[in-house]
């Protein structure tokens, strides 16, 4: 299969069952009306996994992970997450979603709905939680994110950093396969980019499969199974971090490495 | 620039010195200020004389409001309306069964308060109260049921502030959730709804409300056989629930619009179906925003329906002209005087809705007032 290509190298066992895929790209292709944005992406990814994906801005890196939860829909090939295909089936993309969690640049915390509120919406009309359950599971994931004291408050009042370790207890509240991570500490002042990576890091320890849009390097050195290089809407390289790091494989790879590591 | 200054003043509520500085501050403004000064004695002295010292509080007749010897200068002859206001409110509703119009305006008042006090308990259950229990309960109560013991009074014999009140309510009630479709469809995807909802919003949009109401009442009779050819009023109230749902989609997608895009996003990567997301997400919070902008058509709205005067329906104003023909009460002043009452009515609901308006804006502008 023409997937092969962009796999992983030996060293790394690849996925061989089909249940230990956690997505399947295949020759995937996107156009933005005359822009083609994704150009043949051929991404396997186990589950358990961590793949960090970087590359300069515009090179779709956003639009790819978009895709996986429809976002954004795909006009070539096949996106098959946790062994459903997405197409047109309003219903498969309603499954999909369910397992895909997503944490966005800029939160997207809903304003009118207290921190709690904003955890239990999903679990409730969308799993069809007791009220209680829904809380009773919200906090507990509060208190993984060290925030339970700002339940009832307002996500106005939090800083940057609470209000993403938020976002990422609202995901986790739908008990996620996936988590989707879009440049999820671009938007944060520096001294809170921390807490978020803490919070991250903590996840990828647990054993959740994970693809981070991200330029965070040492974040990425320290937890990532792959990484990903994407410029010009193509997947360019993809590495162990070690090699990718220390011994890049392409030009671009190189070039860009260069650019944001000084 | 004297307006800048004179908006400060208004603003800051200011002392005497301040009346000084913003008030003299230059030749323009000392010319404007004596301007306005001149203009506020011209009209405001004759008007309170007329309206109040002059006026004639109680009386049987014409005759008490003409000049006689206790009664040397004419003023506004409110005996006449309030000899009349039972006419004004209820039109020919019959005596004994005003009670259900009185309790139509409780139910009214009451949705209102509900629907207007933003921190009100139990606001999810107003909306269904205010959109579903109360028409309901209202259609009932007026138009009667005879199975309940309610006799039915037909709408020709409504008028006055009722009617006044049935059309702006009708209109306001009917506009929001039409209008919240109707907006929602015009940014859908699917093209047949987009199509409809525009055509729909740029026609209406695009007529006088008077041209509306004559096509319901006089050329819709043309086409349907008069069997089938609903109430006269019922027409009037389809029409404007029509015009105002076209104006109400505009105000609804401008609050829509304001509502970033990364919101339904969320709402929809959380596993949300379209509803879903629009209805605990997306319409909250753009829905909060355009109260201001709602107030404000449904003050447009208010007045609009005096409009319906023209196809022969009893309204506010429909009764007063009537009425101030009846050689009764025959005086110089007796049309002046219920000009000016009705004046007072539109003037107070219209005032009254701005101010909340203004104060929604201002809890709105200071962050959510959370």
């Amino acid at each position: 299969m023409a997937t092969e290509r962009n796999l992983a190298p030996a060293d790394l066992k690849p996925a061989q069952l089909k249940t230990d895929v956690a997505i399947d790209m295949i020759g995937v292709h996107k156009w933005f009306g005359e822009f083609h944005v994704l150009r043949d992406i051929n991404l396997r990814v186990a589950k358990g996994e961590r793949i960090v994906i970087c590359g300069p801005s515009g090179s779709g890196k956003s639009t790819m992970i978009r895709c996986i939860n429809r976002l954004e829909e795909h006009q070539q090939g096949r996106i098959v997450v946790d062994g459903v295909e997405l197409s047109g089936d309003v219903k498969k993309i309603d499954e999909v979603r369910r397992d895909v969690g997503m944490v966005f640049q800029h939160f997207n915390l809903f304003p009118h709905l207290t921190v709690l509120e904003n955890l239990t919406l999903a679990p409730i009309w969308v799993r069809k939680q007791p009220k209680k359950q829904a809380e009773e599971a919200a906090m507990h994931y509060l208190q993984r994110v060290k925030i339970p004291e700002q339940a009832g408050k307002y996500p106005g009042q939090l800083s940057g950093g609470q209000q993403q370790r938020v976002a990422i207890a609202r995901a986790l509240c739908m008990n996620p396969k996936i988590m989707l991570f879009d440049e999820p500490t671009s938007a944060l002042d520096p001294e809170m980019v921390k807490e978020v990576l803490d919070t991250m890091i903590q996840l990828a320890e647990d054993g959740m499969t994970m693809l981070v849009v991200s330029h965070e390097m040492g974040f990425a050195r320290q937890i990532a199974s792959r990484m990903v290089f994407m410029d010009e809407g193509q997947i360019v390289e993809v590495n162990t971090p070690k090699v990718f790091f220390d011994n890049p494989q392409h030009e671009r790879t190189k070039l860009f490495l260069s650019q944001i590591l000084h | 620039m004297p307006a800048k200054a004179s908006a400060r003043t208004l603003a800051a509520g200011s002392s005497s010195n301040d009346a000084q500085a913003n008030l003299f501050s230059s030749t323009l403004n000392v010319v404007l200020t004596i301007l306005c000064a001149l203009l506020f004695a011209f009209i405001v002295p004759p008007l309170v004389k007329f309206l109040f010292i002059d006026a004639v509080w109680d009386g049987a007749s014409r005759a008490d409001c003409l000049v006689h010897a206790g009664h040397p200068e004419m003023g506004a002859c409110w005996a006449f309306v309030i000899d009349r206001i039972n006419f004004f409110t209820y039109g020919f509703y019959p005596i004994d069964g005003r009670w259900r119009v009185d309790v139509f305006f409780a139910l009214l008042a009451f949705g209102v308060g509900w629907m207007a006090w933003l921190q009100a308990p139990r606001r999810d259950l107003g909306v269904i109260y205010f959109f579903v229990l109360m028409p309901v309960a209202s259609i009932v109560l007026l138009l009667g049921w005879p199975a309940i013991g309610l006799t039915r009074v037909p709408t020709t014999q409504w008028g006055g502030i009722l009617v006044t009140i049935v059309v702006a309510a009708v209109g306001i009630v009917a506009s929001l959730p039409i209008g919240i479709m109707l907006a929602l469809g015009r940014r859908s995807r699917l093209p047949a709804v987009r199509l409809f909802s525009v055509i729909f919003i740029e026609v209406v949009r695009g007529v006088p409300l008077i041209t509306v109401l004559f096509m319901a009442s006089v050329m819709l009779p043309l086409f349907v056989p008069e069997s089938l050819s609903p109430d006269k009023l019922l027409r009037a109230l389809i029409g404007v629930a029509l015009f105002s749902s076209a104006y109400m989609a505009e105000v609804v997608r401008a609050g829509l619009q304001a509502i970033p895009k990364g919101q339904f996003e969320a709402a929809m990567a959380v596993g949300l179906r379209y509803r879903q997301a629009m209805r605990f997400v997306v319409l909250p919070q753009a829905l909060t925003i355009t109260i201001p902008n709602i107030v404000n058509t449904t003050i447009g709205l208010f007045k609009d329906t005096t409009l319906v005067f023209v196809v022969g329906i009893f309204d506010l104003l429909k009764t007063i002209e009537s009425a101030r023909v009846d050689p009764n009460w025959a005086t110089p002043v007796t049309s002046t005087t219920g000009y000016a009452f009705a004046a007072m009515f539109y003037l107070v609901f219209c005032y009254g809705m701005s101010r909340y308006a203004r104060m929604v804006e201002k809890r709105l502008a200071t962050g959510n007032g959370r």
